[in-house]
């Protein structure tokens, strides 16, 4: 036996099983007109699936507590689907399987930037109404007519970011972004925001989604030495593999600082990073610790429902208020959805009191929100992202900047 | 000077993680010539029961990890007596899809008994943080890690070349025949060696938790790597992949430090290289 030959044999088993994964379609079900049925597709299962639970926990507990408000006879039937991650392909077919199997008239989910461009391509053609939670590439609400966002763009978070650290007299800085679209969003914004200020970039490195061992590209950094290094990775279980691996080489305890989107210390990882998170500036449209009545009930809710040790993260508000602007439109059609409306009605949509915030949907389709600056602090034992200083309502600036 | 030591360090201890991982499955593809693709499976389940133990029951870094070590091993001993012995004489194509199929069974196994979340690997305070060796600051875990991959791979060597359990199992794999008409019982011995070979492969799991994380998907994610060095160590010796995981660990490592543009790409362009050149492995067994 050679090792050629098993790798060739490896490889026919994944074209069977690719071809037994491709069901075929199954003709659509007209939809009852009581019921809406909304496709929902998040990452259920793989390394990121603590990201999908959040939205998928927070969407479930607005169900359970709105569901009353909705019109008389008026049902919301979710049909969920695992996208496994980063995976345009699966995430593309699941939306096709959504719409023309199972009849769904409005998409939501779209955890990720890439996936989220495969969905709102098809939503062109098949005039469903799609509401991404949390992809943050500028470029999602471009491709379809169909779609708008409720989470963030990495534009808005990381363009003022640039211009802060500027204004904090640190003249050098690295960038460190995971190579996909929001990573490269994040790098060119704070670039900008960085270099208009004065600063300047010493050294950028994208590093694979797939990548498991960060330290050589950290070393790198360590070796370069600038005054602040922009990090970018999307959140979760890589979060903390970040930040364990910029302790591993000694940066977390020298002076070069670590300042990101909120992605880099989110707060359920929080944790599970220990102190080495300490001190870590970032910018965010959400934090659980953020003082607002609206989220001291939001994060009251969700303990009860979840457990007392549970903290609901941005992920969790994107959802919450995706879910609040699908009720919403539900509400305002009666329960009859018509995809014209329905997009009219979400491009003017607005929430005065969401957890983060003020909340509004703009033109282009794009969450205008308050942002706000956190530091990794230690607050009552647990550390905790406690906002010092709030950026007035921005749409995403990359449409302002690029504006026809 | 010292970046230049760091950065060779950092490879030998991400070629040591390479090998931890896919040792076992050079003992099991590589000696008993069985295509086990379900090697992540026994990866994975010695990271759940270390992370397990740690995280619930408080059982420190150590002993979990040897719970866990041999509680797999016991486990691969079992399927290899009730599973994977009627499959030895079948084609690879057989063995394959019996091995895919297991790891499709179990991953859907655990992610019904632990969840779809991955599991938090809390290290120890010693193997927190950096330790300074004549001037040098090495991360501890990465230290931890070149310290059980050399005492393994010489444990081996030892057991394979100088014991006479290892001369059973190299002549029960030379000819499997002639050594049961000699009186070794090679049912027992290939057994054993399986067993052998899934406990390595739950020390792997167990040891890389912190870099390689513990979830379902874990024997999907990573057989890429375990298949890599199997393949580019060459079968059929216990050497090989330890040159072969050293090789890609180093080549990966200095392609992220001096050449961060080349992505993930490299390692396949790299492995795609070396299996032109030498198709049999870096170590042919003569």
């Amino acid at each position: 036996m050679s090792s050629a030959g098993t790798l060739a044999r490896l490889m026919r088993v994944g074209l069977v099983l690719a071809a037994t994964m491709a069901v075929p379609f199954v003709a659509a079900l007209p939809a009852s007109a009581q019921t809406v049925k909304i496709g929902m597709i998040l990452t259920y299962s793989g390394r990121d699936a603590a990201l999908g639970e959040q939205i998928d926990r927070a969407v479930n507990l607005f169900v359970k507590m709105h569901e009353k408000e909705l019109p008389p006879g008026v049902k919301v039937e979710l049909i969920k689907r695992d996208d496994t991650g980063v995976n345009p392909d699966l995430a593309k077919r699941l939306a096709q399987e959504l719409i023309l199997r199972d009849g769904v008239q409005i998409l939501t989910g779209g955890q990720w930037t890439p996936n989220a461009m495969a969905i709102a391509g098809l939503t062109k053609e098949a005039k469903v109404p799609f509401i991404t939670m949390t992809a943050g590439g500028s470029a999602v609400t471009l491709q379809s007519p169909y779609v708008v966002r409720t989470g963030w763009t990495l534009w808005q978070t990381s363009y003022p970011l640039g211009q802060w650290a500027a204004k904090q007299g640190w003249k050098n800085a690295y960038t460190v972004v995971s190579d996909f679209g929001p990573g490269h969003d994040g790098e060119a914004a704070f670039t900008k925001g960085f270099t208009e200020g004065g600063g300047a970039i010493t050294g950028a490195v994208r590093i694979p989604l797939k990548t498991t061992d960060y330290l050589p590209y950290f070393q790198k950094i360590k070796d370069v030495n600038p005054d602040v290094v922009y990090v970018f990775n999307p959140g979760g279980p890589q979060a903390t593999a970040f930040m364990k691996a910029f302790d591993d080489v000694g940066i977390t305890k020298s002076k070069i600082k670590l300042i990101g989107p909120g992605d880099i210390t989110s707060d359920d990882e929080l944790p599970n990073m220990g102190k080495s998170a300490l001190g870590v500036v970032t910018m965010l449209q959400y934090s659980p610790a953020g003082v607002r009545p609206a989220n001291a009930e939001f994060v009251a809710a969700w303990k009860k429902e979840y457990g007392a040790d549970q903290v609901p993260t941005y992920f969790a508000v994107a959802g919450w208020d995706g879910m609040r602007a699908i009720f919403d439109t539900i509400k305002a059609q009666k329960g009859k959805i018509d995809p014209e409306a329905t997009m009219a009605f979400l491009r003017s949509w607005s929430n005065p009191v969401s957890p983060r915030g003020p909340v509004r949907i703009d033109q282009a389709g794009d969450i205008v929100q308050h942002l706000y600056l956190r530091r990794v602090e230690e607050k009552d034992g647990r550390l905790a992202n406690i906002e010092f200083a709030t950026i007035e309502q921005t749409g995403d600036p990359w449409k302002i900047f690029n504006k026809k | 000077m010292t970046t230049i030591i760091t950065i060779l360090f950092f490879a030998v201890a991400y070629g040591m993680i390479l090998y931890l991982i896919s040792v076992g499955l050079s003992v099991t593809m590589g000696l008993m010539g069985f295509v086990n693709l379900a090697h992540g499976v026994f990866a994975m389940l010695g990271g759940y029961v270390t992370v397990m133990m740690m995280n619930r029951l408080g059982v420190p870094f150590l002993p979990a990890l040897a719970i866990g070590c041999v509680l797999v091993a016991m486990l691969g001993f079992v399927l290899e007596r009730t599973l994977y012995r009627h499959l030895y004489g079948r084609s690879e194509l057989d063995q394959v899809l019996f091995s895919i199929g297991l790891v499709l069974v179990s991953v859907a196994i655990v992610r019904i008994v632990w969840g779809p979340l991955a599991q938090p690997m809390q290290l120890p305070e010693y193997l927190k943080g950096q330790v300074s060796i004549a001037g040098i600051t090495l991360p501890a875990y990465r230290l931890a890690l070149v310290g059980f991959g050399t005492a393994v791979i010489a444990g081996l060597w030892f057991m394979f070349d100088r014991t006479l359990f290892g001369a059973r199992i190299r002549a029960a794999v030379d000819n499997r025949a002639m050594a049961q008409s000699i009186g070794i019982n090679t049912s027992r011995l290939f057994s054993l060696a399986f067993g052998l070979g899934t406990g390595l492969a739950a020390l792997g799991g167990g040891l890389g938790a912190d870099v390689l994380a513990i979830a379902p998907a874990y024997p999907l994610q990573y057989i890429v790597y375990f298949l890599i060095v199997v393949a580019v160590g060459g079968l059929g010796d216990i050497k090989g992949p330890f040159v072969a995981a050293l090789v890609i660990g180093l080549a990966d490592t200095l392609c992220r430090y001096f050449l961060p543009e080349a992505g993930s790409i490299f390692i396949f362009a790299f492995v795609f290289l070396v299996l032109l050149w030498r198709p049999n492995g870096i170590i042919e067994r003569r």
